[in-house]
């Protein structure tokens, strides 16, 4: 394998990582908050997805543009969908029973999805989707750059909204003890329900990404959770800059061992790296713990 | 006490919800025999029921809502023909998820469970295999027009038949064609990617051998895996080796359509590059790599819809006034489902009756039978090789068959490819 190949896999690994980490952070936020293994992040990313799709082809609003609409949208089913279902879930059981839960709920989407849409594979398309930059010998797509951009712009805001301001107080006090907090006068109920808004609301731009450089159908979400389940658990169960990390990481595994030995050994690779950094930190590279003292 | 109540609620809410998923998704994925019964004509004896498992979500999805319409098709087309020996023609569709193991309790339930008089195949190598071994159980025929891998064959069932080509010579024309080349004009490089799949990866050796001994050096070939939900790292490999011809195993759109944005992003333009499925998508692979994208890929088939043969004709005018679209958008898996249709329907009337050992035996009685794909007659192992492959591609938004060059139906190829749009 010769170094510019090298440097390229690494490169595209870097620029595919920020893509997943925006796939990620809402997972890993709901994860971290509620407690909440959400298995429908692969169906809610195919959901935005569809929603940047119908604003550029039936309304004319350009991919980005749409983030301004796709994002509130998708903020309010994150809301909805904890209302109804998540937050009924008992403390004691959360986690196991949220996994029926939000499989129930992926059903749903991608039923209702079916019916409106069919399976017809579809992909967004913008002048940017297919454009590059050629920078230091290598052509580097410009959809990937402003994935990566909007990662990094999108994980920080979260950062700082969770550990910078009272409203991110709030949400680690609800964590660390919701008797305590309430006790203290937070409305932990409120506090859930708009932290998994939130969360929703990230996946939107996540989709608008993944739609822009994958063909996707309402089936393509259950390819995706695998994955994204693998970068929240290796970055750190609720670790906003640990997805950045953790999705970084795989993929560059990926990426480079696909250049250099083969694809097909690129996903046992990396999960047995996964296996290897979760032996000796078994907290992820960003842990519970620390994620939640910050 | 209210916290129960409210556990009770969710639920409530939660069966209300599962519930209405399978209400949805039976409507919009499982074309139950309700919605596929076509209208008999017929009608006077009592109906058939023909079982099929179909992949009408999951990684075949595309090809599966196709088949889909192919066979409800043919289904009407029979029914006001008179249906099969006067019994009108039921479907029993049931949906696997492309999954190897929710097709085998689908053929369970078909056979044992329902009754059903006759099976078709399910779509692709992959399914077929697994599903074969329970209809040959039951010593049921299972006729299909996607299953010519040759694991298909080498499976020891002697109850398998596909009116199809068999796969590992769907690249040959392709290759005989690049080869035959002027040596000033042939390409000097080849790169060969493939998904782990047992419809492609029996395609390439027989195109990498034929291109080989033209000169035609090997400067990448690859397996990869099929779960995979990012291709930009091969893809990336194939455009920094920037191969002349690029010969890719894809069994869907998505593949293929990955590697041509990548390409694009890449300012790699291949000279000549085929995609063993996915261009054969009609407007879905077309919306996929954005149009005008599409131009210069190859794809290799049996069929397309300007094929010239009377009832492939009258099949793309009834389809396109079916189910809307355009001629040029009517895909080849519709064509490979009717011949379906169509074979079993030669193979009942000739047997008089739906005996399957009766049927089996006369399909393999090296008869000549007629399909809108072409002639089948299949060998010992059910194989058809009465058809010759084709190879298209799409030149100006149409696909068109153009090799076997000189061939009635075939236009000159477009080489090089032309530039993306």
């Amino acid at each position: 394998m010769s170094g510019t190949a090298f440097l390229e896999a690494v490169i595209d690994g870097i620029l595919t990582g920020g893509v997943y980490a925006l796939m990620a952070a809402g997972l890993t936020l709901i994860f971290g908050v509620m407690d909440i293994i959400n298995i429908a992040q692969g169906i809610m990313v195919i959901l935005g997805a569809y929603l940047s799709l119908w604003l550029s082809v039936d309304l004319g609003i350009g991919l980005l543009p749409g983030l301004l609409i796709t994002v509130p949208l998708m903020f309010c089913l994150g809301v909805a969908i904890e209302f109804c279902f998540m937050r009924r879930l008992r403390d004691q059981d959360r986690a196991q029973m949220s996994i029926l839960v939000t499989y129930a709920v992926a059903i749903v989407i991608e039923g209702i999805l079916t019916a409106i849409v069919g399976d017809n594979y579809q992909q967004l398309s913008a002048s940017y989707v297919n454009s590059s930059v050629h920078m230091f010998g290598f052509y580097l797509p410009d959809i990937y750059l402003i994935g990566f951009g909007l990662a990094i712009a999108l994980l920080a805001g979260l950062y700082y909204m969770l550990y910078r301001t009272k409203f991110g107080r709030a949400v680690r006090a609800s964590l660390q003890n919701r008797t305590a907090a309430d006790l203290i006068g937070i409305d932990v109920n409120r506090v859930r329900t708009v932290s998994v808004g939130i969360g929703v609301a990230v996946t939107a731009v996540g989709g608008m990404l993944f739609g822009a450089t994958n063909s996707f159908n309402p089936g393509t979400g259950y390819d995706l959770i695998s994955r994204l389940l693998a970068i929240v658990i290796l970055g750190g169960i609720g670790s906003i800059a640990g997805a950045m990390g953790a999705a970084v990481f795989i993929l560059v595994i990926n990426d480079v061992v696909a250049a250099w030995w083969s694809p097909t050994w690129a996903p046992i690779v990396y999960f047995a790296a996964l296996v290897a950094v979760l032996s000796f930190r078994p907290q992820g590279l960003f842990g519970r713990v620390a994620v939640r003292a910050q | 006490m209210r916290v129960l109540q409210r556990v009770n609620l969710s639920y409530a809410l939660l069966a209300a919800a599962a519930l209405m998923a399978a209400v949805v998704l039976a409507v919009a994925d499982n074309s139950s025999a309700a919605s596929a019964h076509t209208t008999a004509k017929a009608a006077s004896l009592s109906p058939i029921t023909i079982g099929v498992s179909l992949s009408l979500s999951g990684d075949f999805s595309a090809d599966g809502q196709a088949y889909q319409k192919g066979y409800e098709l043919w289904a009407s087309d029979q029914n006001k023909a008179g249906g099969l020996l006067g019994h009108p023609i039921k479907l029993d569709i049931l949906s696997d998820a492309s999954s190897t193991s929710q097709v085998v309790t689908n053929y369970e339930k078909l056979i044992g469970s329902d009754k059903d008089q006759l099976v078709f195949a399910p779509f692709s190598t992959l399914l077929t295999v697994p599903a074969a071994r329970v209809a040959a159980r039951y010593g049921y025929a299972m006729v299909g027009g996607s299953d010519g891998g040759p694991t298909v064959f080498s499976a020891g069932l002697k109850n398998v038949f596909d009116v199809s080509i068999p796969v590992k010579n769907n690249l040959v024309t392709f290759a005989q064609w690049v080869a035959s080349l002027p040596k000033a004009k042939r390409p000097k490089t080849a790169a060969y990617v493939t998904v782990d799949d047992p419809f492609t990866q029996p395609q390439i050796p027989l195109a990498q051998a034929i291109l080989k001994k033209a000169g035609v050096k090997t400067v990448l070939d690859k397996v990869f895996p099929e779960e995979a939900t990012d291709y930009s790292a091969i893809a990336n490999e194939v455009a920094t080796a920037k191969p002349d011809v690029v010969i890719l195993g894809s069994v869907d759109v998505p593949t293929v359509s990955a590697f041509t944005h990548v390409f694009i992003q890449q300012h790699y333009n291949p000279k000549a590059f085929i995609a063993t499925s996915g261009p054969d998508q009609g407007q879905q692979f077309v919306n996929a790599v954005g149009s005008g994208n599409e131009n210069g890929i190859f794809v290799p088939n049996g069929w397309y819809p300007g094929f010239k043969k009377a009832d492939s004709e009258k099949m793309v005018k009834e389809y396109v006034a079916k189910y809307g679209g355009t001629a040029s958008g009517v895909n080849a898996d519709v064509a490979e489902a009717y011949s379906v249709g169509q074979v079993l329907t030669q193979a009942v009337k000739a047997t008089g009756g739906f005996n399957q050992p009766k049927i089996i035996k006369y399909l393999k009685s090296n008869v000549t039978l007629n399909s809108v794909q072409g002639p089948v007659k299949f060998n010992k192992l059910g194989e058809n090789l009465a058809q010759k492959t084709l190879t298209f591609q799409w030149q100006h938004g149409t696909l068109k068959q153009v090799i076997p060059t000189g061939t009635a139906g075939s236009v000159a190829p477009e080489y090089p490819k032309p530039a993306w749009k």
